[in-house]
């Protein structure tokens, strides 16, 4: 079902766990759907410095969050925010239909976490 | 090292004494049963033996067995030949939340359609009807009952007898679908009262493509089928003969060495449910612990883990199980099965099956175990419920 990227990130992902003290984060989904993601991000002066996540889910939703965390790593807040679940799906060579949804949490997990942080920033 | 197989619910490897069986009748004795010449007439002689294999098993006359193309068309041929079989009684059918998809599914699509008129009883805790609603569901428009001997995903195995009982004291046709439970639990038809039953060789170290529908004699069953005169002008469509015959042999062996089969795959099991409860905290056996479940199945909710993870990581790791059924695989959905035992959404996503066979070992147990244990252990680092439990995470 899943291609041999997806597999791989699945098997061996990147960036696995919480960052005390985190600047941002975002949690979505919710457990009786079989998915939660959540995204810590450390950020500097607008950067990423360090982002990563924790996931209850299938392997195409850990996967997601997995290449998630290493896109947005470096990466401006502005910039962050324009990454979309296709260019996950991209990264991961491909995602199942039915699997779509995942990229999309990755997506809304990152949003959620630069908005936690800018939220915080603001009040 | 070799991979290991533990889902043996969803498929057994074809036992080599019944390939062997089988390998004549591609190239040798390939005639068409049906035909009148010395080529069909010596493949129908072993079809005809075939038959009878299959009917000894059960306690059937041979004239009761129709050969079919698996579990799949015998339970849609019940549901849809009795309907119109009986179709001046009316069109009520009772059966169970956690049948297989094939009685579901079709069940559903006939009752949306206005076809039929479904009753579908719950299950307790570890998968058994009460009877006693079964008895107050039957209205006087009942033209069937359906009940599985034994359920795929958590193996537990209903009082068929008893529910046999019921349906004749009430004068309703009794189907079981006994996909899972054939070559796992003696079943003899005439002392249970079954009218219909669903196998498929598959299951039990036979090939696949083949199984049968058992029909009791003088049972009214609409054709499903139509075509040909095969299989006494009933189920059309040129036979099977080396799936038959492997049907046949496979049958003969599994009940032959039930008992011995039964024995060292429930011990095979009840290490692994012993080695898995000691070694791995929150984990919930779905399904009961009494012997009324299939010797081969074990099902365990791993809580704060997601089923497929566990599966795939399994997997990477050479281990083959299944979660839910493989018959669900690819769905989002949580197990029906487990959530009509009443079990939280949340721990239905994180069931896996292990369904064991005569040719696993200890050791393969041992393996298993072992790298459960430590994939168990990653996945609940990497999820954020496990954390929330522990009270770790500040963000809730």
């Amino acid at each position: 079902m899943y291609n041999e990227r997806v597999m791989k990130e699945f098997a061996e992902p990147k960036n696995v766990g919480f960052i005390e003290n985190a600047d941002g984060v975002g949690k979505v989904g919710n457990a009786s759907c079989g998915d939660i993601m959540e995204i810590s991000l450390k950020i500097d002066n607008d950067i990423i410095t360090d982002a990563k996540f924790r996931t209850f889910g299938c392997a195409a939703a850990i996967a997601s969050s997995s290449v998630a965390t290493q896109m947005v790593i470096g990466k401006t807040l502005d910039e962050a925010l324009e990454i979309k679940n296709k260019d996950v799906v991209e990264t991961l060579q491909g995602l199942p239909p039915q699997k779509i949804h995942c990229s999309v949490l990755a997506e809304e997990a990152i949003k959620k976490a630069v908005e936690d942080y800018r939220d915080k920033k603001n009040n | 090292m070799n991979r290991i197989y533990f889902d043996h619910s969803a498929t057994t490897p074809t036992s080599e004494e019944v390939v062997k069986e089988m390998l004549p009748f591609f190239t040798d004795i390939y005639g068409n049963g049906s035909s009148q010449h010395s080529h069909g007439r010596e493949a129908g002689k072993y079809i005809d033996i075939a038959r009878r294999q299959v009917a000894d098993a059960i306690g059937a006359k041979p004239g009761e067995i129709y050969f079919t193309s698996g579990g799949t068309e015998s339970d849609n041929w019940t549901i849809r030949g009795v309907l119109s079989g009986y179709k001046a009684k009316g069109k009520h059918i009772i059966t169970t939340c956690i049948e297989h998809p094939a009685m579901i599914k079709t069940l559903e699509s006939l009752q949306k359609n206005g076809l039929a008129e479904v009753t579908f009883l719950g299950v307790d805790s570890e998968g058994f009807i009460c009877l006693e609603e079964l008895k107050n569901a039957i209205r006087p428009d009942t033209v069937l009952i359906s009940v599985m001997t034994a359920n795929n995903e958590i193996g537990t195995i209903q009082d068929i007898k008893e529910i046999g009982a019921i349906a004749k004291a009430n004068n309703i046709i009794f189907h079981t679908d006994a996909v899972q439970a054939i070559g796992n639990v003696k079943i003899d038809v005439k002392e249970m009262n079954i009218d219909l039953l669903s196998m498929s060789a598959h299951k039990f170290y036979g090939p696949k493509g083949i199984g049968v529908l058992y029909r009791r004699n003088g049972i009214k069953l609409g054709s499903y089928m139509t075509g040909g005169e095969q299989e006494r002008n009933m189920r059309a469509g040129t036979l099977n003969t080396p799936g038959i015959v492997g049907m046949g042999k496979a049958i003969e062996i599994a009940t032959r060495d039930i008992e011995k089969n039964n024995k060292y795959v429930s011990e095979l099991r009840d290490y692994f449910v012993a080695q898995v409860e000691s070694k791995i905290d929150n984990v919930y056996y779905n399904g009961t612990k009494s012997d009324k479940r299939l010797a081969s199945n074990a099902n365990f909710s791993f809580e704060f883990i997601e089923g497929e993870s566990l599966l795939l990581r399994l997997d990477l790791a050479g281990i083959s199980v299944s979660s839910g059924s493989a018959c669900s695989s690819g769905s989002l959905e949580p197990s029906y099965v487990l959530l009509a035992t009443g079990r939280a959404i949340e721990l239905a996503h994180g069931s896996l099956r292990f369904s064991f066979g005569k040719n696993n070992t200890k050791q393969e147990i041992d393996y298993c175990v072992q790298n459960l244990v430590k994939i168990v252990q990653d996945l609940r680092e990497l999820s954020p419920l496990f954390l929330i439990k522990k009270g770790e995470n500040k963000y809730v």
